[in-house]
């Protein structure tokens, strides 16, 4: 029982963790019709400052992910600016071929740069702290970075429902030629939205270094899952971004540890397979 | 016409390449109600579109108060003092009453004025603020169109422009939205409206405008309109 208790907080905290990275693809689809490919690697680029910022600057994950957030908002909105304004609104193709060669780039450009080697920040603040919680152990780092990322997503969802920039954007979303007349500048609203997005997988990349590996492959993996959960939880819906994440991390963590450690991707290919063929639009889809 | 409020001269509007307006001038004065009438596709909300901004003239010129905004983006619009109601209302769905009206006058920073206005369209109409938490799409269609009128005013607009205001809506309905716009602009607004019920829009308008296939084909005094055999024969099957 006290196993069962322990892997399923395992998941929990990792749900935790996904279910930011998947509110700013879930966002920037829910907004913009756009499906962002190079949002995983956004994140690595985000694990990469932050893995940098503490080997050269001595700057812990715990302060520095406010750096990389504001840093991947602004990748993110520079991203819109030059490359996606310039490719939206024909079709949904042109601009996830264009980031998909984003992705790419990001990728081989860490690679050639970085060498394909796993980082990891050593004797970090919260590394290898742990606190007990009854007879479970609870990662410090993985807790701090789950429970800050669902406040964020709290803010982000407070943002968008309950301020009127919020309306802003929900309006630009459902009907962007009727927010034009309202006065809305909808091509800020883009800008903005991507680099939210952006902020979300900074944030996220930023915290992670704490306790994760920075390579270059890293974003690859994650960026999947996020599709998984947006898909899951039904296109542009925070609160299913949510859900899904965290069902997610606990299969994850279930199957990894009662089955075996290679096959928790496969359980969660397999819920998502099973979830795509009885509900399409994805478990909170409308 | 030097006093006119806005100025529509020779405008030219395509589609994609395809022509729909070709050389269409108009204008209204400040006070007026100005009606365009004319058959389905003849580019009436074409033309309503090119002045709000939505969609750019190839040729010709539009002055507002004496400012040429032929280019000027739909967003910059409101700020100018030109508020259009869209045909098919256009609602934002999943935002309730509330939210929608909050965003008519979404440039206006001041909270105590937007509360104002806000009195001020529920005092016009009443029903929007007992559904004021209701979710747009969830209103009936007469509700919807009060609401989309209600949005364009939050804005406190000098001209305000109503494309098809009566569409789907029950006869007695019609007569009550539109007396609802002859109250508007006896308070202050100038109007600007197309429509297919053309009796009614002729009968509360100052002046009129035939519109057929892209063209002005007809203008003058709304009563003189209603009086001609072509208007009678051709639009209102008399
Ligand atoms: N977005 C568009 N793309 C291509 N053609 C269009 C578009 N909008 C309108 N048209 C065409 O332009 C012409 C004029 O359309 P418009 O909507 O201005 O007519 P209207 O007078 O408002 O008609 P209605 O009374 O039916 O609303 C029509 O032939 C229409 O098919
Ligand atoms: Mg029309």
């Amino acid at each position: 029982m006290d196993i069962f208790a322990q892997v399923m907080i395992d998941g929990l905290l990792t749900g935790m963790l996904y279910a930011l990275v998947a509110a700013g693809l879930s966002l920037i689809w829910g907004v913009m019709d756009v499906i962002h490919f190079a949002h995983g690697e956004f994140l690595m680029v985000a694990m990469y400052l932050s893995f940098w910022l503490g080997f050269v600057g001595g700057i812990d994950p715990v302060i520095s992910w406010m750096a990389s957030g504001v840093f991947l908002f602004i990748l993110g909105a520079l991203t819109y600016r030059l490359v996606i304004s310039h490719c939206i609104g024909k079709s949904a193709m042109p601009p996830l071929l264009a980031t998909f060669g984003l992705s790419l780039f990001l990728k081989n450009f860490c690679m050639n740069r970085f060498s394909p080697n796993f980082r990891i920040l050593q004797d970090t603040l919260l590394g290898g702290k742990t606190i007990m919680l009854g007879s479970i152990t609870i990662g410090l780092p993985q807790l701090v970075t789950g429970v800050f990322s669902v406040t964020m997503l709290f803010a982000l969802y407070y943002l968008i429902k309950k301020t009127r920039l919020g309306w802003a954007i929900q309006a630009t979303a459902m009907d962007r030629e009727a927010a034009e007349l309202m006065g809305i500048h909808t091509d800020r609203i883009y800008l903005l939205v991507f680099g939210l997005g952006g902020a979300c997988v900074g944030i996220a990349g930023g915290l992670m270094t704490s306790y994760l590996a920075v390579h270059p492959e890293v974003g690859g993996l994650f960026g999947l899952i996020a599709f998984l959960i947006v898909a899951l939880g039904g296109f542009g819906s925070v609160p299913g971004a949510l859900a899904a994440a965290l069902i997610i991390g606990m299969v994850e963590a279930l199957a990894g540890f009662y089955i075996a450690p290679v096959f928790k991707y496969v359980a969660v290919f397999m819920l998502y397979l099973v979830v795509v063929m009885v509900r399409p639009k994805g478990l909170f889809g409308w | 016409m030097n006093n006119a409020m806005l100025e529509v001269e020779g405008i030219h509007c395509a589609y994609d390449g395809v022509p729909v307006v070709h050389g269409v001038s108009l204008n209204v004065s400040q006070g007026e109600i100005v009606a365009i009438v004319g058959a389905n596709g003849a580019g009436k909300s074409t033309t309503m579109k090119a002045i709000a901004g939505l969609h750019h003239p190839t040729r010709g010129r539009i002055r507002f108060l004496g400012q040429d905004i032929t280019q000027t983006p739909g967003y910059a619009m409101i700020a100018k003092g030109i508020s259009y109601v869209p045909e098919g209302r256009r609602l934002f769905a999943k935002l309730s009453v509330r939210e929608n009206l909050e965003l008519g006058a979404y440039t206006e920073k001041n909270r105590a004025v937007i509360d104002q206005r806000l009195e001020q369209v529920f005092t016009l109409f009443p029903i929007l603020a007992d559904r004021a938490k209701q979710v747009a799409e969830t209103l009936s269609g007469g509700e919807q169109q009060m609401c989309a009128i209600a949005r364009g005013l939050m804005s406190g607009p000098k001209l305000l422009m109503l494309d098809e205001l009566s569409l789907g809506l029950m006869p007695a309905l019609v007569e009550k939205v539109i007396a609802t716009v002859v109250e508007i602009n006896r308070q202050g607004t100038t109007i600007l409206l197309v429509e297919q019920m053309v009796q009614e829009a002729l009968e509360i308008a100052d002046r009129g405008y035939v519109l057929q296939t892209g063209r002005i084909v007809q203008e003058g005094p709304a009563k003189a309109l209603l009086a001609s055999d072509s208007v009678r024969k051709a639009y209102m099957g008399l």
